[in-house]
């Protein structure tokens, strides 16, 4: 990084972390640990709690119980700036009333870092996110892509050990939500601080994380490496949350399979198969997919390949053959 | 206006027969006219004509019985080299700017702590209307009521004597600029609340938290957020409240008790000597003066957003 030492990641770690308001739990007393300088995406649907837990470790909502700590000090009654967490929010937050630079060097103003000073480290800080052109222009001025560098800038210039991320693609078109996702991968990897960032898509999640928290109801579903989670999903939410699986319910219990990994037809070395009929089928250029009506299952997704699809193409309402492996099926906790 | 133009040519190549194409086409140019039209008139009838005969009959002249047709300059001259107008528009100012001041912060800590330290939208309807509940009963009766309160034996003086804090009846409570300002704020300082609250009610809440993400006390997001996000609203307050006090007689009359002046009551005492000329020529000096201090705010701070 140019602008001086860098600052090293923080851990952060959730005991028995809890949030109610009133009778409504939004988060029920998790505990999570979150390595310093890792990039954890606490992931799930809409009123998971994942938004509530940021808010929690960036202090702008109390903690009902439990505690956090960051670093290895308990910050439950902090202020924000005193915990060594920067927050980038959902909306940007921008002042609309200061131009680029004033908005990235508010917190230095804040401290009283003299105006000449505080200008040069913002501008130098909008130099790492290529935002130097636009210093002077007003947010209402910038386009959303724009908007989100300063307000990452924003972010970073108190040196934080934790950054905290609300949404921070969701209000992105897709293709610049792929520019930024790299953007934020190359951040990390320059800065070495802690990520955390919230979000409701998966693919967003593996892109990014090297810890993917699945949450739901206020619980965490499953914490771990993108690949164990989407390996081993542990629990039939995680599966479907995830995508790319068929949960069955049978005799052995609930498991499941991964679409990618069904034969169809006479498939040799299956070890499981079911018949079933073809319900809709979708081309997606390099795959294929299909949905099948099977006993036991909702909708048993398969994925294939577009070149063995068409080896021997199916249509609606055709009878199929679906097979598996036995190492390919994997229980889940119900 | 959201009259959709038809091109011309697209009405004339109906049907219709080309004179009928050419009437409706001007009918067509004649709707946003039309639409204008009753704005147009309320504002020529009641605000244009009545100024412009303020304007004419300033320059007519006058004695003591009747006022005549006339194009003299004397009204002006007479008013301007006065020592008693300069030091009546002194005053005035005085009243306005003293005024204009403490409404400012009653107005902008009440709307402060609705808009922010209020956290549900039904007590902060309640304490809104709250607010408003003095404007249920007349400026003169509110003005009134701070006689028996403020009086030399008033309800305050007999209090504070029985409470042994003074031995004397403090004097300066009632018929004196005190009694003046205090019944300027107690009329006025809603109209300061009101168009600072909207403003207030329009910031995001993420930016006060953005603010205390970056390390800002709860004053410093007072001064660098809020303050500079509700100007539009004091800047529209500040016009209410100014005008209305550049303007005012009856508080000033009564609540002096005669020993204060405005330009408002110079202008009813001319009326009342038959002066119309010379309330007049004052009348639209005080116009020129109010005009240049709204355009002056304006000039500071842009209001459009909010409109």
């Amino acid at each position: 990084m140019s602008t001086g030492s860098t600052t090293a990641g923080s851990t952060v770690e959730l005991v028995k972390l809890r949030k109610s308001y009133g009778s409504t739990v939004a988060v029920d007393g998790i505990d999570l640990r979150i390595a310093a300088g890792a990039y954890c995406c606490l992931l799930g649907p809409s009123g998971c709690g994942k938004t509530s837990t940021l808010r929690m470790i960036a202090g702008h909502e109390d903690i009902s119980d439990g505690d956090l700590l960051i670093g290895d000090r308990v910050v439950n009654a902090e202020p924000p700036a005193r915990r060594g967490t920067a927050m980038m929010f959902q909306s940007y937050a921008l002042f609309p009333h200061l131009d680029c630079t004033d908005n990235v060097a508010f917190s230095l103003k804040m401290k009283g870092v003299s105006r000449e000073e505080r200008r040069r480290r913002a501008r130098e800080m909008l130099d790492l996110v290529h935002m130097s052109q636009y210093a002077d222009r007003l947010p209402a001025q910038l386009s959303g892509g724009q908007q989100q560098r300063v307000a990452l800038a924003r972010a970073l210039i108190t040196r934080p050990g934790v950054l905290l991320l609300d949404e921070p693609l969701s209000a992105l078109d897709p293709f610049l939500r792929i520019r930024m996702r790299e953007e934020l991968k190359r951040l990390h990897t320059e800065l070495g601080i802690t990520f955390v960032h919230v979000t409701h898509s998966q693919t967003e999640a593996m892109a990014l994380a090297d810890l993917v928290v699945v949450m739901s109801q206020g619980r965490i579903e499953q914490a771990g490496p993108p690949r164990e989670v989407f390996n081993q999903p542990r629990t039939a939410f995680v599966a479907r949350f995830i995508g790319g699986h068929n949960v069955v319910d049978d005799a052995a219990g609930r498991w499941a399979v991964r679409a990618d990994r069904i034969l169809l037809g006479q498939p040799e070395g299956a070890d499981h198969a079911v018949q079933g009929t073809v319900r809709a089928l979708e081309y997606h250029g390099a795959s294929v997919h299909l949905t099948l009506d099977v006993p036991g299952a909702e909708d048993f997704a398969v994925v294939l390949d577009e070149s063995r699809f068409y080896d021997a193409p199916l249509s609606i309402g055709d009878r199929v053959t679906a097979g598996w492996k036995a190492r390919d099926v994997h229980p889940l906790v119900s | 206006m959201t009259v959709t133009a038809v091109p011309p040519e697209a009405s004339s190549a109906s049907a219709a027969p080309r004179g009928g194409g050419v009437r409706r086409s001007v009918l067509r140019r004649a709707v946003p006219y039309l639409q204008a039209g009753p704005l147009a008139l309320t504002l020529l009838v009641f605000l244009l004509i009545p100024i412009l005969t303020i304007v004419a009959v300033s320059f007519w002249d006058y004695d003591s019985i009747r006022i005549y047709p006339d194009f003299v300059l004397t009204n002006y001259e007479e008013l301007l080299t006065s020592p008693v107008t300069w030091k009546t528009y002194l005053n005035t100012v005085k009243f306005a700017a003293l005024t204009w001041v403490i409404t400012l912060l009653i107005g902008f800590t009440v709307a402060y702590f609705l808009a922010f330290h209020v956290q549900s939208t039904t007590w902060q309807m309640v304490l809104f209307l709250v607010c408003t509940i003095p404007f249920w009963t007349s400026n003169i009766i509110r003005m009134i009521s701070w006689i028996p309160f403020l009086g030399r034996n008033g309800l305050l003086n007999s209090g504070l004597i029985s409470a042994g804090l003074i031995d004397r009846p403090l004097e300066f409570l009632l018929f004196s600029d005190f009694a003046v300002v205090l019944a300027f704020v107690h009329l006025y300082a809603l109209f300061m609340v009101v168009p600072i609250f909207n403003s207030m009610m329009r910031i995001d809440r993420a930016l006060v938290e953005a603010a205390r993400d970056g390390g800002a006390s709860a004053a410093q997001v007072v001064w660098n957020v809020i303050l500079p996000l509700a100007k539009p609203g004091i800047a529209i307050g500040s016009i209410f409240v100014v005008t209305l006090v550049m303007g005012d007689f009856i508080t000033v009359r009564l609540m002096s008790g005669g020993q204060s002046a405005s330009i408002g009551l110079m202008i009813a005492n001319e009326i009342s000597l038959l002066q119309y000329p010379a309330a007049a020529a004052n009348a639209v000096v005080l116009l020129a003066v109010v005009l240049i201090m709204v355009v002056a705010m304006l000039r500071i701070v842009d209001i459009r957003k909010e409109l």
